[in-house]
């Protein structure tokens, strides 16, 4: 059993259909509910739904706060290379892309994680493009060793791995991963990523569920929203979690819900995903997984984050560069543009006048 | 004469044991640790940051409660072990409450590793309290194993849903001779009150405190609570009607009647 036969359970799916007789009583009848399944996920994404928003972020908030408390756990990202083999359209590391590409070396890395570890942080998120040469496994686990003499919880966002080398990470001191499937819609993907080893649609879906059987602790995924209708692929992001966290009990599985900015490859969005839309989804996903975590980014402005952070999100990041070295050599050739270019300093402080208590740790590596 | 409780060598008058997740502000934690009269407090030491002074929860614990720290986040009991190993090479003493959970819906404590990982710190001189899901067999092997104490469950931690388990605390209080302490789902200080009527030694909350309006106040609820609800114990609860009022003794009320020999 992998995650595409359980999604070949909807493909039949007429969303059109379905939302065509969501009415307000159904959406009402979800709200009441204690604990809610798959239907009654997509009943609280429909259209009909967003007329429901301030009750759906009333009890978004309430079981965020139950299940997780008054608090926010804070990272931040850092690139360590942006070499990259693939051909994704809407990515500014596009191996066709004119930019500079770097690697950093050991040294590097460590001038960037003494810079990132004076602000309190224990948390760490190493990304890299893809690039056998230039980011191979070896490459990213040593960057790890060097990594954990400052952070007690290293999570990577790099390309997809087999289990016996998601395996390799976990026992180097790896306990979070995260990727991001972009779009679930397979026929689209294929039409976005023209070539590199992430154009095999099947083995980046399947990812997640390797580092799953692997014994990754943390598992993040999400759909990169701009692709495709954002409520099938909201809905496809809500049932792979479900469908990890059940078959991987031990696993916590979390969700991003991250929205295309402007990058060097100037790709516009296909599909525009306003802020009611990202509100009804997050919403809409707290509801359904009370427990799972949902992490933001600083793609999104100052103003929709101060929000966010009390409607179901957990983890938010801050001081963020999407560039290479970015924390010692500051901004250029990035991935994307951020918008929140706020420390981990302004955000706590910005988490404190809003009642919730910054966490800059919360796992203590074993290994 | 006074109602004291002994948890391994320690004797104790608090009943209300306390927890330190949740809490918006870690400056708030003091104050509603000092409301409740806690004297045991537990931490979970995967939040424990002895590199950031100000940040570091472990300053907030008032220095006159026994600290103990948690294994949250501990899946097998070799990462349990693991944890309560750091706690004391940080200086956090001898105490450890075992949580080793593999359930990341409801958070459900795996009994057999939590039994696996007593027996290994008990051995190695912890004062071991394990989180458990209240079962009988459970509970005895934790008592071979070496706890100080049973903590079964109310209902899933940070639910707010009470004494869901009623049925089983009833049994684990009854059968077991170490204090049970009943540890998590208690929503409310009337939860707190009904298990200590039943007869556990103490309580454990966390959220309930935590998340609430005003932390200190509703910490100072639940000790009035467990007082109520010790004090109700200790003085003998009547019995229960399960069908309203009855006559006293209609079946065998001719015994006193005089006709009988």
């Amino acid at each position: 059993m992998s995650f595409l036969q359980e999604m070949e359970k909807y493909k039949d799916l007429d969303l059109p259909e379905f939302f065509s007789k969501i009415k307000d009583q159904d959406v009402l009848s979800v709200l009441r509910k204690e604990k809610l399944n798959r239907c009654d996920y997509l009943t609280l994404l429909s259209p009909r739904a967003e007329h429901h928003l301030e009750a759906m972020a009333q009890r978004a908030r309430k079981l965020t706060i139950q299940n997780f408390g008054n608090v926010m756990q804070l990272f931040t990202p850092m690139y360590i290379a942006n070499y990259c083999d693939n051909l994704c359209v809407y990515c500014g590391f596009n191996h066709d892309n004119v930019l500079e590409r770097k690697q950093l070396t050991m040294a590097e890395i460590e001038a960037e994680a003494q810079k990132i570890s004076e602000t309190g942080l224990k948390h760490i998120l190493i990304l890299t493009g893809e690039s056998q040469k230039y980011s191979s496994v070896d490459y990213i686990l040593s960057a790890v060793q060097v990594l954990k003499k400052f952070f007690t919880s290293i999570s990577v966002e790099i390309y997809s791995l087999t289990e016996a080398e998601y395996v390799q990470a976990v026992q180097s001191g790896v306990d979070g991963m995260t990727m991001f499937q972009e779009v679930y819609d397979s026929s689209i993907y294929k039409e976005l990523h023209l070539a590199g080893p992430k154009s095999i649609y099947e083995f980046r879906l399947d990812a997640p569920e390797r580092a799953c059987r692997a014994g990754m602790r943390n598992v993040n995924i999400g759909a990169l929203l701009g692709l495709n209708d954002w409520r099938k692929e909201a809905f496809f992001t809500g049932v792979h979690a479900d469908y990890l966290q059940h078959a991987y009990k031990d696993v916590e599985v979390a969700v991003s819900t991250p929205r295309m900015r402007p990058c060097a490859a100037g790709f516009p969005p296909r599909v525009i995903v306003n802020d009611v839309n990202l509100v009804q989804y997050i919403t809409a996903y707290r509801i359904f997984m009370p427990r799972s975590g949902i992490t933001l980014s600083s793609r999104e402005s100052r103003m929709m984050r101060d929000h966010l952070v009390r409607l179901g999100v957990t983890k938010i990041s801050g001081g963020v560069t999407t560039a290479v070295g970015g924390h010692t050599k500051g901004e250029d050739s990035s991935q994307f543009d951020i918008s929140d270019t706020r420390s981990i300093a302004e955000m706590a402080q910005m988490l404190y006048s809003e009642g919730y208590q910054p966490v800059y740790k919360d796992w203590q590596g074993l290994y | 004469m006074e109602d004291l409780f002994t948890i391994g060598n320690k004797q104790l008058q608090s009943r209300l044991l306390m927890g330190t997740g949740k809490f918006s502000c870690n400056k708030d934690m003091p104050k509603a640790i000092e409301a409740a009269a806690a004297q045991i407090v537990t931490v979970a030491l995967r939040r424990a940051d002895c590199a950031y002074e100000a940040e570091n929860i472990l300053n907030y614990i008032p220095k006159n409660c026994i600290l103990m720290p948690n294994t949250s986040g501990a899946r097998t009991a070799e990462e349990a072990v693991r944890i309560a190993h750091m706690a004391r090479a940080m200086g956090c003493g001898d105490w450890i409450k075992i949580e080793v959970i593999s359930d990341n819906r409801y958070l459900l404590p795996d009994n057999q590793e939590t039994i696996k990982a007593t027996e290994i710190l008990a051995k190695e001189g912890f004062i071991v309290l394990p989180y458990m899901s209240p079962d009988l067999m459970s509970a005895k092997r934790l008592v071979d194993a070496g706890a100080a104490a049973v903590m079964p469950l109310g209902s899933p931690i940070g639910s707010n849903r009470g004494l869901q388990t009623v049925e089983l605390l009833r049994i684990l209080i009854d059968e077991i001779d170490l204090p049970i302490i009943v540890d998590a789902g208690i929503g409310r200080p009337s939860e707190a009150a009904a298990a200590m009527e039943m007869g556990a030694a103490g309580v454990l909350v966390n959220t309930a405190i935590a998340i609430a309006t005003e932390p200190a106040a509703m910490a100072h609820a639940f000790k009035l609570a467990v007082q109520a609800g010790r004090s109700a114990y200790l003085a003998g609860l009547g019995r229960v009607m399960p069908n309203g009022a009855a006559a006293s003794s209609p079946l065998t009320g001719f015994l006193r009647d005089g006709e009988v020999l």
